[in-house]
């Protein structure tokens, strides 16, 4: 039998018990990041066989994709790629000579020379988060020596940061999520501003530059560098639209996100101002001079 | 007779709950994706008020929580309401036809809701109102079918016998 009465008062007892913990470790969460680690433990042992599982169909295809391609298709991706290798080569003959042109100008003017960057390469996982949130499920975690805050990159421009940690997985929060805000500079004039993420994954908007501002439909904009988050010089957008109403002492500047925000499937995180023993051996560096040097 | 070992059906209806709530869906349909776990945490409190309560839910909601992306917290607050609603009121929603207890449902996801995303207003990530309830609407749709479907395996297991 039943009984007629569950737990009789010690239920509203539970409860309110309970909602007082979630108020606390909702605080404890947001204001103080304080339970990160409860989170990692959770995403690794609870969350990611989950998400690792819903991936695997979706693996599945990819492979069966890779493996059936025709022998014939293969060759002829081949070509594409080495004939894209071979232009990728040309340019960046001429980047190495700038570069350490670049390099000995700034000695000369005893500035800090540029810090090294290594990227890894991570998968975007299938999975679907908050519809409200735009965040992504990366496949490489604290294993791979991922950090909270690390800029994540695609081959088009800055995608976002990791802002969770698992131990085989971590979240990333895009530039376009209202809650995010990068540094940028205009490529053309070096005016510097913030992009704030506005919900759209094709729209940023650029806050707090005055009417006179140089600024031009069409311009590049880079990160800046500054707040030391995200490493300078990596294309973020283009300004797509500038207005100027009047009684505002603000334009509203909107620029389009230069990643591939929606679609990418492979990013790279990025290392950057830190000593080269402490990046993961997994990295590779941008540039070939710098393996050299490594070793 | 009701087994010691009910949660060997829970745990794992509850795990299947959680991977559709992630599973990758287009995305016009994403915004009318039903709250898979929550729905199978009402059905349980209402089935098994005295296995599943609100400390099961209060767990449940941390790992949908993170699952999600969410402040930590955030959604266990609100299952734990409504599951506490359930777990006082379980003797007259279950005599209540499936229609009425859609209605139920939908009232209960629309106070889940309501607190999830307060939370988010508070702390300034509000999203865009205009579907946001929509997961209420298609969660209140779809209780007739979580409810059959759990109610055969719940009979199948024979984990308890009442209801």
């Amino acid at each position: 039998m039943q009984p007629l009465f569950l737990q009789g008062p010690s239920l509203i007892l539970r409860t309110i018990l309970l909602v007082i913990v979630s108020i606390v470790i909702m605080v404890a969460d947001h204001r103080w990041r304080a339970l990160e680690t409860v989170r990692g433990a959770i995403e690794s042992y609870v969350v990611y066989p989950l998400r690792y599982t819903i991936n695997l169909p979706s693996r599945l295809v990819d492979w069966g994709d890779e493996s059936l391609s025709s022998h014939e298709e293969l060759l002829e991706q081949n070509r594409k790629l080495q004939e894209q290798q071979l232009r990728a080569q040309v340019s960046l003959q001429k980047l190495s000579v700038l570069e350490k042109e670049n390099d000995r100008l700034r000695k000369m003017l005893s500035a800090q020379p540029k810090v090294g960057e290594m990227v890894l390469v991570a998968e975007i996982l299938a999975i679907d988060l908050d519809p409200y949130k735009q965040q992504v499920v990366l496949n490489k975690g604290h294993n791979k020596d991922v950090y909270i805050g690390q800029p994540i990159i695609d081959a088009w421009g800055v995608m976002g940061q990791v802002v969770h940690l698992g131990l085989y997985s971590s979240t990333a929060l895009l530039i376009s999520d209202p809650s995010h805000a990068i540094p940028v500079q205009v490529n053309r004039s070096g005016l510097r501003s913030t992009a704030f993420g506005t919900g759209n994954s094709q729209l940023l908007e650029l806050r707090y530059i005055p009417h006179n501002a140089d600024i031009e439909i069409g311009d590049v904009i880079n990160t800046s560098g500054l707040g030391g988050r995200f490493p300078p010089n990596y294309p973020v957008g283009r300004i797509i639209s500038i207005e100027r109403p009047a009684g505002e002492s603000f334009a509203t500047i909107l620029a389009e996100p230069v990643a591939h925000l929606d679609r990418s499937r492979e990013v790279l995180l990025v290392w950057h101002k830190q000593p080269v023993n402490d990046v993961p051996s997994a990295a590779l560096p941008v540039d070939d001079t710098k393996v050299e040097e490594k070793k | 007779m009701i087994s010691q070992n009910c949660f060997r059906i829970v745990i794992p209806t509850l795990i299947v709950a959680l991977m559709l709530q992630m599973w990758p869906l287009p995305q016009w349909l994403e915004y009318a994706r039903p709250e898979w776990v929550v729905l199978a945490m009402l059905y349980w409190a209402l089935a098994m008020p005295e296995k599943v309560g609100v400390t099961v839910a209060w767990v449940v909601g941390l790992f949908l929580d993170v699952s999600q992306g969410a402040i930590i917290g955030q959604h266990a607050v609100g299952l734990v309401i409504i599951v506490f609603v359930i777990s006082t009121q379980y003797q007259r929603i279950r005599v209540f036809s499936l229609a009425q207890q859609a209605l139920v449902v939908l009232l209960l996801l629309l106070i889940k809701q309501l607190l999830v995303l307060w939370v988010s207003g508070m702390v300034g990530q509000a999203p865009d109102i205009g579907l946001y309830f929509l997961p209420a609407l298609t969660g209140a749709i779809v209780w007739p079918w979580v409810f059959i479907v759990l109610r055969d395996l719940r009979r199948r297991f024979t984990v308890s016998r009442s209801f």
